[in-house]
């Protein structure tokens, strides 16, 4: 048997968790270093999980097989490819910066980073899933600690608000597909006399192309609500800006890639024929998400907000490169869930930053960030510089694939959807020229102190890697690529 | 008839029940003072041993009828009765610590009554064992429901219990009595020979079903006969409540499933179109009540109608997954909805109150109390790794094997509304505040008996919720008996 790696990755923080639930309430300092250590450790994994992952080979990696509950064909089967390898050192890397920014917090911190693990191990655990049931199961443990992170130390303005309506899109999004998984359940044991939750059995099901035509939409909308697909998107700036610094970022890094991957893996690989149908429909739902997040997160005046409804652009692009369903746009797609998850990421950071020092997001109440807070700023730079989509940048490695297979499918959408980047330009050199390099307020003047040490580490980590990926594209995209050929395998043919 | 060890092991959970209360009766008035409320430890350590002896000695083989066909001895009954004695061991300890019920030996000697009724009911093949069965249950728990005399509500909802289980059995009664009238018998598996082979019209077995209704839809509070369980969960003592909306309502449900599965198999489609209907307005209304109440007892009591809704899903689907689901469905839900009324036992004894506005501050106050509440109410709602979460995916994949996708998604549209008020009730604990106060000058202490329970049903949430085979297992053994 070997080393069981991802069962590690996927229980270290829920582990580290329920030890720091146990630890007294008082010494928030051992809290907060128990939390570190453990985020430490899984992102250690997780960076040896892609450097060992072999290209070559492709396929399921670091396969575990356990039977759950064998009578109904419930198993727990984690492995890891091409495309999720690169979501799992994402989580790593959100989920150690996200400590690090939130070492400030001193309401409860030992329930904040509680819950945060249990966030994070709900989060690895669908990245590695390879069995239905069990996807849903880590999925959902992903959905209710947001609640109460959100409701808890979110916001105090909307913080109520944002948190019931994220977490009731969430769960009705999220028991939109269960249903659908239930009826491929029961028709892949009609059509195969196998019963089984497995990923790899429900591919060989034979579905037929009418149910897989009635049952798509449900099962791939139900988990892109997650991915904040428009129409279904308004959900997620509420969210984001009501959420603590280390949430919004464990939310726009990472929980939207969960629904993206979701509908991925269950959605498109599962129903492909299904995908082809409707694919169309999703390019249309994302296209209008790419330019409207756009249009919108220009129109706003609060940082949050504007990253937010950017967040909604950005992971329109993803949808728009699963809807391609051509080996250039996943491929997009697959860089582009871990671009945007770092860079989205370092954004909430900062502005979190920001937020504590001058209590505003206002950006025409903000100005001068520059020089108090250099590091910041530079920060900032390189995370608007991949958000534009500039070459040398990781956005550019992900972004020019997607265009690129959009246009072989319909040159339009691409036109139209290449609006976003001008626009994007717009509103993060707008906001850097405001935020960093105007004069500074008066009233803020003598009141912003440079950001600490664990600020500055969290910053360089996750530039580093979006210059790394830029500059050397092949550490990602063909690892990347394996996993799309897969699944352009089930999509047969290319 | 002639003696059979067989016929002793079958019975031996009630033999030993019946024993533990003698021996209380006996010790009991020994113990003065503070001492009294020994009788809780004794009451719960014997049930837990009881259980112990009980899964050593006594699990059944092959399903086989005994005492003259009155009883079946079989997984079904069995595992059943397993939950209802470990449902009573948790009571009696959130009894211990109740101001009038806990140094009250009567009170520990009503629950062991009462909880050999439900093993009985769970057991019986025979309409009249059945109907007596059913009655060794009830009356010990309209007692307790009105046991706290000086309170005008408690009294009150003990004697409404009482009519209104009164007026439900006599005409569940009458049905019995025009079923044994067609079918000249009162032994479940004759009369299902008797329907099979159609001497028993379908328009009469129909009506009888709807007579049949009435009596256990009361037991496990289904809508139309719901109406009861607000007004006694509210005012009958806490631990009681707890009691009734668990065990009782399993028992409930034990009966159900095999009366009908055993006794009505060839008109199984229309009975199960009149309990499928039942159910889908029973989850309505039940999770669209809940939301208003502001009195968490009251919560509780509408959200457990919706529940009984939630596992009518299982016995609907008529198949072995069905009634797997079902009884694992009762399992996890006897475990979380337990915890749920331990810790508001808990919170009341301190604080004097059940609105859910006083939650405020709670988990401040004090924060396992308030973890414990985290688990018990997203087990509710539904959420991994939680038993609830499981309990309902089985439950909802047994409707939709069997093509009632449309109950499936009813229950699925009620799970939506449940997340939203379980989760307002954790925003309170974890949210609010306490209006000018300092919480952490206002702990919430917790005695010996609350935490070894809460810390018992806790692990037991996570337990079902996560290493499901066994569980599972012992389900499906059980349904496997009635096919």
């Amino acid at each position: 048997m070997t080393f069981p790696i991802l069962s590690i990755i996927v229980f270290t923080p829920i582990v580290a968790g329920m030890l720091i639930l146990l630890m007294p309430a008082q010494r928030k300092n051992e809290v907060r270093v128990m939390a570190l250590a453990a985020a430490t450790f899984a992102l250690l994994l997780s960076i040896w999980v892609y450097f060992t992952y072999d290209s070559n080979a492709a396929g399921y990696q670091f396969q575990e097989t356990y039977n759950w509950l064998p009578a109904l064909g419930i198993g727990y089967h984690v492995g890891v490819d091409g495309m999720s390898t690169p979501l799992v050192l994402l989580t790593g890397v959100v989920m150690f910066t996200g400590v690090l920014i939130s070492w400030g917090i001193e309401d409860r911190p030992r329930e904040f980073f509680a819950f945060l693990f249990i966030l994070a191990s709900g989060v690895f655990g669908v990245f590695v899933a390879l069995d239905l049931f069990q996807l849903f199961f880590f999925y959902e443990i992903a959905v209710f600690p947001m609640f109460l992170l959100i409701a808890i130390w979110g916001w105090i303005v909307t913080r109520e608000y944002a948190a019931m309506k994220l977490t009731l899109y969430l769960f009705i999004g999220s028991v939109v597909s269960l249903v659908g998984a239930l009826a491929m359940y029961w028709v892949s044991y009609q059509n195969t006399g196998v019963l089984s939750f497995d990923m790899l059995q429900l591919e060989q099901a034979n579905f037929s192309e009418q149910f897989q035509i009635i049952w798509f939409l449900p099962v791939f909308l139900g988990f892109a609500v997650l991915g904040g697909i428009w129409p279904f998107h308004n959900w997620s700036p509420d969210g984001h800006v009501a959420a603590p610094t280390a949430v919004s970022m464990f939310h726009a890094g990472v929980l939207m890639k969960l629904g993206a991957f979701a509908a991925l893996r269950v959605g498109i690989m599962l129903l492909p024929q299904g995908a082809q149908f409707w694919s169309p429909l999703v390019m249309t739902f994302a296209a209008i998400a790419v330019v409207y997040g756009a249009f919108i997160a220009f129109m706003q005046e609060d940082m949050k907000y504007m990253i937010g409804f950017s967040s909604v652009s950005h992971m329109g692009l993803v949808m728009l490169g699963l809807s391609t369903l051509n080996k250039t746009g996943l491929t997009g797609a697959g860089v582009q869930m871990f671009s945007h998850g770092v860079m989205t990421a370092l954004f909430f950071a900062v502005t979190g930053m920001i937020y504590d020092r001058a209590h505003t997001r206002q950006i025409p109440e903000l100005g001068g960030m520059s020089k108090v807070m250099p590091f910041a700023a530079i920060g900032f730079i390189i995370g608007g510089l991949v958000s534009m989509g500039m070459p040398g940048f990781s956005g550019f490695i992900a972004e020019f694939p997607i265009f690129m297979g959009v246009w072989y499918v319909q040159p339009w959408v691409a036109i139209i959807a290449s609006i976003s980047i001008v626009i994007t330009a717009a509103y993060i050199m707008r906001n850097i020229r405001d935020v960093f390099f105007r004069p500074m307020p008066e009233n803020l003047e003598g009141h912003i102190t440079d950001v600490n040490v664990l600020d500055k580490v969290a910053i360089v980590t996750v530039c580093v890697l979006m210059i790394v990926i830029g500059l050397f594209p092949r550490v990602m995209v063909p690892m990347v690529q394996t996993g799309v050929d897969n699944i352009l395998r089930l999509l047969g043919g290319a | 008839m002639s003696y059979t060890p067989t016929m002793f092991l079958s019975i031996l959970p009630e033999v030993l029940l019946l024993v533990l209360g003698v021996i209380l009766m006996i010790v009991e008035p020994f113990w003065k003072g503070e001492d009294r409320r020994n009788a809780g430890w004794l009451t719960a350590g014997g049930l837990l041993a009881i259980m112990a002896v009980s899964l050593l000695a006594s699990r059944p083989g092959e399903p086989t009828m005994v005492f003259g066909g009155t009883l079946r001895y079989d997984w079904l009954g069995f595992f059943f009765k397993m939950m209802f004695i470990f449902g009573a061991a948790m009571t009696a300890l959130f009894m211990m610590d109740h101001e009038t019920l806990g140094k009250r030996g009567e009170s520990y000697i009503l629950l062991l009554a009462a909880t050999l009724g439900m093993n009985l009911m769970a057991a019986s093949a025979d309409l009249i064992m059945l109907y007596l069965a059913i009655e060794t249950t009830s009356i010990p728990l309209y007692v307790l429901a009105g046991f706290m005399l000086s309170d005008e509500r408690s009294t009150e909802a003990g004697f409404k219990y009482l009519l209104y289980g009164a007026l439900t059995s006599t005409v569940m009664l009458y049905g019995f009595s025009l079923l044994f009238g067609f079918a000249g018998t009162t032994n479940l598996y004759d009369l299902a020979s008797m329907t099979v082979a159609g001497q028993l019209p379908v328009g009469v077995a129909l009506g009888l079903v709807v007579l049949i209704v009435v009596g256990l839809g009361f037991k496990v509070s289904i809508v139309p006969f719901h109406f009861w369980a607000p007004d006694v969960y509210m005012g009958a003592p806490t631990p009681v409540a707890g009691f009734l909306s668990t065990a009782s309502k399993a028992a409930g449900f034990a009966v159900l499933t095999r009366l009908f599965i055993v006794v009505f198999p060839d008109i199984s489609y229309d009975w199960a179109s009149i309990l499928a209907v039942l159910s889908a307005i029973t989850m309505t209304l039940g999770n669209l009540v809940a939301m208003k109440q502001r009195n968490i007892k009251r919560m509780l009591a509408y959200s457990s109608v919706a529940h009984a809704g939630y596992a009518m899903i299982g016995v609907v689907a008529v198949s072995e997954l069905g009634v797997t689901s079902v009884v694992f469905y009762l399992l996890a839900y006897i475990i979380t909805n337990l915890a749920a009324f331990g810790i508001v036992m808990a919170f009341g004894r301190i604080t004097g109150s059940d609105e859910i506005k006083d939650y405020a501050g709670m988990s401040r106050r004090s924060p396992g109390l308030a973890i414990a509440m985290l688990v018990a109410f997203l087990s509710l709602a539904g959420m991994p790794p939680f038993g609830g979460f499981v309990a309902k995916v089985f439950v909802f994949a047994a409707a939709v094997q069997v093509n009632m996708v449309w109950l499936a998604v009813v229950g699925i549209l009620n799970s939506i509304v449940g997340v939203y008020y379980y989760l307002t009730v954790l925003k309170v604990v974890y949210l609010y505040r306490m209006e000018g106060e300092n919480e952490e000058a206002h702990p919430i202490p917790l005695t010996r008996p609350y935490a070894i329970g809460l810390v018992v049903l806790t692990l037991g949430i996570l337990l079902v919720g996560t290493i499901f085979a066994p569980w599972f297992g012992f389900s499906g053994a059980a349904a496997l008996n009635l096919f």
